[in-house]
This record gives structure tokens, sequence and C-alpha cells, in this order.
């Protein structure tokens, strides 16, 4: 027999129905937690990806620039399909589809050889580099690679290539975003700085956010101040563009001229401590003006302290039309809090959006009682627990580092809760223990036209409002006898 | 396969030469003379490929293709539904491949079926000291939480070759202390030129590890048969295994979709093996005939026409029982599609459809397409070989344009220039083409639909087909001012 392992050749036999009808139960007690939280190595649906796919996100972000995977072809369809999924929009980027051999001579040839096609072919104003595990296992140096590749002429020597080292077995891909960005930053504003000169202008980084209506929300925001603004690898024409018959590679980003002047800006904003700490670092000690690192600003108070903040940075006061805005949203929910109060929620997802989640649903009275980081340091912990111990609706509340889906389904089926929110992966989980999934993280495969509706400032806080409440509404609709079927609710 | 050479209007060799030369006009000269041979005018009088094939993709021209763990995880390994799949390394390459090809599964998730991700989410240390360790707890950590999976297989990501992990060795003592199966595939994604390489590692696994490994409980019987190269895509197996189990037969085990390793691992006692994705598994096929004698055939269930002819083509196999059952299948289904076919030709006749999908498609759905009364006018292949481009020269109308890897670039200049009413491909694609207003379904997936495969197939096919292609929506790209 031909068999390697060296097992005995059995007849086939079917499991019987009871020991499949125990397991099923088993799954779901307090002692198959246990056992599952025990895991030391096996890690099951976990709610991050790898760095490169952060990465080519900041690269979209900039105008005519095509995103260039240094290493196996796979991981660049990978990253490529992963945003087509999400957005239902093109994700062009290229890779320079290391082999074998690369692996033996290193991958210097694949890049000078790709970054010749791609200049000739795609005609991009700028080539974003950035790596898979291949290159960053055998210790490509991509800074002498691509310093030959210009001296050689296989690209002009005025392209601007910025690249970042993005191994996937380190971080997560909101890492992977802050490498790409703060390395497009450093390219691009490489003697820019001018003594005396501001743009008068606020830059504000959106931080690794996969929601376009977010990136659209700032700008209507600061339009409404009537501040200048240049938001710094904006994606949302890139990923919300016109289906009017023609196809453009390059659909949008910020203009790589406003990037590079963005160093003489009046003040920057860097949204997300989580995902641009290295970005924000460097905008610290280069860029002139000020410099604030913020949260996402998801619910009224983390919207209020964002607009007080750009008010104040820029001498403003807060227009009437953002005092009215508030307003509505603050009508929208004292008139439909009650379908939130006192319901426990399961939150999953990268450290930003938790924060975002958590503070949300504590001033609307909602109890989110598993709150679940993939991947988080012990500062992302601390936050989190400061946000729970600021409210009494944070009381019992769990926070559970660097766990995966598998683990919160445990948490779902032996301490319930009433819903979900995080992204698509999470619907099986969700499903099991027959509670709603409000997908509001990335990505999201499985419901149409979620990243065009904001979810952060004061619109965002309605749009998740107006789902949530809505959905235990329908469940009510849908569940309850016929003689409590009733017109209003 | 046709025995009529069929032409479309305004598509003639030089026709197509000249475009393929226009295309090619932007490229380096370097890559102008590897990408020249993957392109060609089709000649089925020749009934030979007229494009090279499974070479190494040009850098930086952006193609389509994945790695050879995609070909592992996604497609062989990835369907069989009673096995936890470990896609061992860091976190992406799993968490990318996790539910995205809509191989369909039937069980209890979490007790029966695993259409889960299982990762070793390598970490630095892992890669300076190596995951043999971390692999080893991994396994029995499994197989502890998951009593019920049939056995375990472990999809090797690129640092785990690239750092010399042994992971055979560490299988193979797991598998003796967990008495499971568990397999060891080097499939990281550096190795080949493509999936298809993957396709071809994990075949050569199941051959080492899985094949003779079980006995089927019950008797065997003449008609007992083996579907190959079944991937159960939006619920394909669904519609041909009891199709052929119509005809009579005993389907005794799926390859791989909604697979079971048990009844995977006996097949080397069935009589048949019916092939229908020949790229990803003919491995087999041929290591089964020439090691346990058994025959096998390539069958087509895309559309009526390749159904029935199929059907026929299965039928000389067996005896007359078979054939009378087969006969009674096609007088019943026939009738049925030519209702489909009522319904939808007339919105369809004439209509171009231009394709590149894997390493099948391009040419086993070019037959449904003209059941429906459309014409290809271009085709090509992520990852095929020769011996694919050889079955599609008399598949494809003359002169039309074959493609092997193309690029986004190419592939959008043949678009433009032939004007396609409807393409066929894959989600990095769709929305460039929707972009320029071209209906598209993605054909790997099905675009959330289907299934497509046998008699309940082409109903949803042909309804997929005309909403795409008559969708009103179309109408609104143009704005009136």
């Amino acid at each position: 027999m031909s068999n390697l392992l060296g097992l005995e050749v059995k007849k086939i036999v079917e499991t019987p129905p009871e020991e499949i009808e125990r397991v099923k139960e088993w799954i779901n007690t307090e002692e198959y937690k246990e056992k599952n939280f025990a895991r030391q190595a096996l890690v099951i649906n976990p709610v991050h990806a790898c760095q490169p796919l952060g990465a080519q996100l900041a690269a979209h972000g900039f105008e005519g620039t095509l995103p260039f995977v240094h290493g196996s072809q796979g991981c660049a369809s990978y990253y490529r399909s992963t945003l087509n999924r999400h957005f239902r929009e093109p994700a062009p980027a290229v890779s320079d589809s290391m082999t074998e051999d690369g692996a033996v001579f290193g991958g210097q040839n694949n890049l000078h050889e790709g970054l010749e096609n791609a200049y000739a072919i795609y005609k991009p104003k700028m080539i974003a580099v950035f790596t898979s595990c291949m290159p960053e296992v055998i210790g490509d140096d991509l800074t002498a690679f691509i310093k030959n590749a210009k001296q050689k002429g296989i690209v002009p020597k005025e392209m601007p290539i910025p690249y970042a080292n993005t191994p996937s077995f380190n971080g997560t891909h909101i890492h992977g975003y802050d490498s790409m960005l703060v390395s497009v930053l450093q390219n691009l504003t490489e003697e820019k700085k001018i003594e005396g000169r501001c743009t008068g202008k606020l830059n504000l980084i959106a931080g690794c956010d996969f929601n376009t209506g977010d990136y659209r929300e700032y700008k209507r925001i600061l339009e409404a101040f009537g501040i200048p603004y240049t938001v710094l690898a904006d994606i949302s024409d890139t990923f919300d563009s016109p289906c009017d018959g023609s196809y453009h590679i390059y659909a949008g980003g910020t203009k790589l001229e406003d990037a590079a002047d963005s160093i003489n800006g009046k003040a920057t904003i860097a949204i997300g401590p989580y995902a641009t700490p290295k970005t924000f670092n460097w905008i610290k000690e280069n860029y002139s003006g000020k410099h604030v690192s913020m949260p996402m600003p998801m619910g009224i108070e983390k919207t209020d302290a964002f607009i007080m903040k750009v008010a104040e940075l820029f001498g403003k006061e807060v227009p009437a039309s953002l005092k009215n805005e508030r307003g509505r949203a603050v009508d929208a929910i004292t008139d439909s809090h009650q379908y939130i109060h006192g319901k426990k929620f399961a939150v999953y997802g990268d450290p930003d959006y938790l924060m975002g989640y958590v503070s949300f649903l504590l001033e609307m009275g909602g109890v989110p009682h598993h709150i679940l980081c993939s991947r988080g340091s012990k500062k992302v912990e601390k936050e989190l627990q400061a946000l729970l111990d600021g409210s009494m609706y944070g009381k019992g509340c769990k926070i559970y580092m660097n766990k995966d889906l598998w683990h919160l389904r445990s948490l779902l089926m032996t301490d319930p809760v009433d819903a979900v929110i995080g992204d698509s992966h999470g619907k099986f989980a969700a499903r099991d223990a027959k509670v709603p999934l409000f997908r509001f993280g990335f990505p999201v495969f499985d419901r149409v036209n979620k990243h065009r509706y904001p979810i952060i400032g004061y619109q965002g806080a309605v749009n998740m409002l107006t789902e949530i409440c809505n959905k235990f509404i329908d469940i009510k609709d849908e569940t309850c006898e016929d003689r409590q079927f009733e017109l209003m609710r | 396969m046709s025995d009529n050479i069929r032409k479309v209007e305004g598509i003639t060799k030089e026709s197509t030469e000249a475009l393929i030369a226009e295309t090619l006009a932007v490229y380096p000269e370097k890559a102008k003379k590897k990408r020249a041979p993957h392109l060609g005018a089709n000649d089925p009088a020749s009934g030979a490929a007229c494009v090279k094939s499974n070479k190494k993709t040009v850098p930086g021209v952006m193609s389509a293709r994945g790695c050879a763990y995609a070909g592992a995880k996604g497609v062989v390994w990835g369907p069989i539904r009673d096995m936890v799949h470990v896609s061992h390394g860091p976190v992406g390459c799993g968490w990318y491949s996790w539910g995205t090809r809509r191989n369909m599964m039937s069980g209890i998730t979490g007790v029966t079926s695993f259409p889960m991700q299982f990762t070793s989410d390598f970490q630095e240390k892992d890669i300076v000291y190596g995951g043999d360790k971390k692999l080893k707890t991994l396994l029995e950590e499994a197989h502890d939480l998951f009593p019920l999976a049939k056995g375990i297989s472990v999809l090797s990501e690129c640092p785990v070759g690239l750092i010399g992990d042994d992971i055979n060795s560490v299988a193979r003592t797991s598998a003796k202390e967990l008495d499971i199966p568990i397999i060891p595939c080097n499939c990281e994604g550096f190795r080949g030129v493509s999936q298809s390489l993957g396709h071809h590692i994990s075949n050569d696994t199941i051959r080492d590890y899985i094949i003779g490994t079980r006995e089927y409980a019950e008797p065997a019987s003449p008609y007992d048969i083996a579907l190959i190269g079944e991937y159960n895509i939006g619920g394909d197996a669904w519609s041909t295994k009891p199709l052929l189990e119509e005809c009579g037969l005993n389907v005794k085990s799926v390859w791989t979709g909604d697979g079971e390793l048990e009844k995977i691992a006996a097949t080397h006692q069935v009589k048949l093996n019916v092939i229908h994705c020949y790229r990803s598994m003919n491995y087999m096929c041929k290591v089964m005939e020439e090691k346990y004698g058994i025959p096998w055939v390539e069958l087509n269930f895309f559309g009526p026409t390749k159904i029935r002819n199929s059907l026929r083509q299965l039928a000389m196999l067996f005896d007359d029982h078979i054939k009378a059952k087969v006969e009674e299948v096609i007088a019943k289904y026939d009738p049925l599609m030519q209702a489909v076919i009522d319904e939808y030709k007339p919105r369809l006749d004439g209509k171009k459809v231009m394709l590149l999908v894997g390493g099948l498609r391009p040419r086993h759905t070019i037959g449904a397409y003209e059941d429906l009364g459309m014409d290809c006018v271009g085709s090509g292949y992520e990852f095929a070989h020769t011996d694919d481009y050889d079955r599609t020269a008399p598949e494809m109308p003359d002169a039309t344009v074959v493609y092997d890897d193309p690029s986004e670039y190419e592939f959008e200049k043949f678009a433009d220039a032939l004007k396609p009413d409807l393409i066929g491909s894959g989600i990095k694609e769709k929305y460039v083409f929707q972009k320029m207003g071209i209906p598209f379904r993605q054909m790997h997936s099905w675009d959330y639909s289907g299934p497509y495969h046998g008699y309940k197939g082409f109903e949803v096919f042909a309804r997929d087909v005309d909403m795409a292609i008559n969708s009103p929506t179309w109408k609104l790209v143009k704005a009136p001012y």
C-alpha cells in the first residue's frame, strides 16, 4: 500500500449519529470553552489579515499610484480580490512574481523587470512597493534594489518609488498601512519643507479605514467649517468611482503635489492611534504646524472631541450647520435609545474600530459584553478597560485580547448576547448563536453598499443607530406572537 | 468536440494578429518577446494549441494568477469537508482564501465539517526558530477540539519551505500518535508558475498518503464510479451527482467538492473515474489507471448539448441497463432544456462572450453559451497547459483570440476591440469591465449563484447570462446630459 503514514487500511466507518449529536452539544458547553481558550498554537478564524493588505490600501490612496507587491504573485491576487470583494470595485496592483529562483538569487531581477514593465504598461505617477513573505524571509534589500533600478535607468530617477517592509509574520494589516503610508509621505515630502511656508490646510489621515463614506464624511465636515484640507491616503474616489462607461485605472487618491506640500500644513490630525503610530511619530518630528493623534470619531462624544479639536486648531467656531447636525443626531438617539438600552453586544475588530464601537454603545446605554481583539497590545486593553470603567454599562464587560472568532463562538454559546458587531466573518458564530451581526468593520463580503455609509461623525452615529434599532425591531416583528404583533414599535 | 469550423463575422487570422501586435506595442522589448507566444489566433483545423502556456508570469504586468498554495488549499484540499485544513505559516494566505471559493459543504460546522480558517499564524519567532514544534502542538489541539475530523491537511505557505521546516516528519509522528491521517503538503506559493503546481502537488499527496488506505463497507457493484474534479462550486456536485445516480451509477466518492476523506481514500475500488476538471486532477486519474487499472473518461456538464454527448459517451462504457437509463434521462431532460432555450435564446442569440478563467471553463462552458445562441470571441486561461489548449482549439470559432495568462492590460485591450456583450472571468476583472459598461459574470464562483453544472445548473446559468446581458441597468450607464 502506498501509505507513507504507515497507518493500517480500514473499512470506512460512518460516525454514529448519536456521537455527532454529542459533539454538537459539547462544542457549546463551558467545558469546551475552557479547552478552546487553552489553545496555545492553533488559531481558528482570526479577525486579522497580514501587513501587505493594509499597505495596498494606503497605496491606493494616492493619485496615479500603482501598488507593487515584491514577492510571490499569489499574494497580490489575494490582496486584490479581498479589496474587490469588499468595495465591489477594481483594485489594480502588480507583483513581480518571485519564484524558486528568487529564493536562491534574491528578488532584484524580478523587481527590476517588474518595475520596467509596470511603468511602461500602466504609466503610474508613483509606484508604491511593499513586500510579502518571501523577500522578507530571504532578506532582500529594497533600498539597494530600488536605488539600482534608478541608476540603471529602469525607471526615471524622478519617479517616486516609496517602499515598505511589510512582513506577514509580524503585526496585521493595520501595521502594513502605517509602514506604507509613512514611506509614501517621507518620499513625497523630501526637501519640500519650506521655512516660513504654511499651506493653511489641515492634513487629515483617516487611519486604516475601509469605508469610503468615512472619508467623504471627514471632507464634508471640514467643508462645513470652511477649512482647507488635504486628506492623505484618500481612497474615497479610488474605491467608490462612477460607472460611466469608461475605466480609469487610477480613479482617485490624494494629489501627489498636495501630499508633498502637506509637510507645510497648518495642522495634521492622524485618526487611529493604533493604525498610524509610526506615521504620526514621523509627522510630529518633521511636519510644520500642530499635530494631533485622535481616535476614530465614532459616536457623539468622540465626534464632539474631533469637531472641537478641529475648531481649536483653526481658531474657528463650530459652524451652525454642524451644531444642528449634532442636534439631529442626538434627536435620533433619544428617539430610539430604548431599542439599544441594556442590550448586550459582542464586538470584535481592529483596535481603533473597537474603541469606537465600545464608546458608541456605552453612550447609547448598550452593553459591550464581550470585547474581542484578534491582535492588540496591553495598551489597547488598558484603553478599552478605561472606557468600560467610565460607564455603568461597562460593568461586567470583559476584554479578550489576542483571541479569534472560534473563541468568540464559545463566548456567544456559553454567555449569550443580543447581537454582534464586527465584519462578515462573524456571520458563522452569530448564526450559531442565533443573533444578528452588524457589519461595521472590514471586510464586508455579503452585504451591498455598506462601505458607502459612514460610521464616523454624527451621520455615522445615526447610520449605526438606525441599522441596529431597526434590526431589533425586525426581529421582534418576525418572532413575536400574533397577538403581540402591532402597528407601532 | 465540434466537427464543423465556425466563423465569427469580422474576425480573421489577420485581424486577430493585428490586434495582438497592437496590444503588445506598449510593452518593453523583453516583455513583448516573452508575452507574444502566449497570444494567438485559434486554429480549429489543427486541433492544436496556438499559444505557449504554463510558463513563468512576466513580472509587473498584472496577472490574474494565484500560487501553488491557492491551488492546494482553495482547489484540491480545501473542499474536503470532514478534514481540518491548516494554513501553515503567516495568517494572510488562509484568511484570504477563507470561504472565498464557494465550494459548498454539508455537515455541521465545527462538528462534522470544517469550512473554517485554521492557521499557525506564524510570528517572527517562528521564522527564526522554526515552526515544527508549534505545528505539533497545533495538530494535537485540532484533534482535541474537533474529535470527529477524519484527518488534517497541513498546507505550507512560503516561509515554511524557505526556513527549512520539516512538516513531513511532524505529520508522520503526529499521525501515529493521534491515529488519524495527517497529510503534509509542500505547496509553498513560490513553487511553480501558478495554482497549477499546487494541484499537482496535492494530487501527489493524495497518491502518497490517502489513496488505498480505506475500503468501502458495502459490496462492490459494476456501476461504481468516482466523480473527479468536481468541486461543488455553488452546489455543482449536488446537481451532477444525482444526475449520474439517475443514470443508474453509484457515485462512491466526489473529488473533492463536499468530499469525504475516507470515501476518497477508497476510490481505488471504483470501476471508472469520471473527470470534469481535467486540469486540476488528471494526475490522479492517470495514477489510478496505472496502479489500479481504473479507466477514466473526461466529461462536460455545461449546457444540454455537452451533457447529452457526455452521458452517451459514459453509457458506451457500460452495459445495456445503463445505456437504456441514460437514454431515459436524456429523453426526460431534453424537453425541459428546450423550454429553457426557448425562453432565453431569443434574447441572447448572436451575442458575443469573452472568457478568462482557470484551467477548464474557458473551453468547457463554450457549448453552454452556444446552446443559448452565443458566440465565444476570445478565450484564455490563467494556468492551463498545452493539453488544455489542444482541447480548446476545436471548441472556439476560427481565428478568435486565445490568451494565456493575459495581463489586465491585454484583456482590457482585447475587450475594447472585440466589444463583447458579456465577459466571464474573475473578481479582479469584474469591476474593470463593469465600469466600461460591459456585462460580466464571475465564472470561478458563479458570481454568488449556481449551480451551473448539469441540467439543473443550465437553468440557473441561462437565467444568469440573460440577467447580466439584458439587465435594464446598463442603459443607465451613460448620462442623458
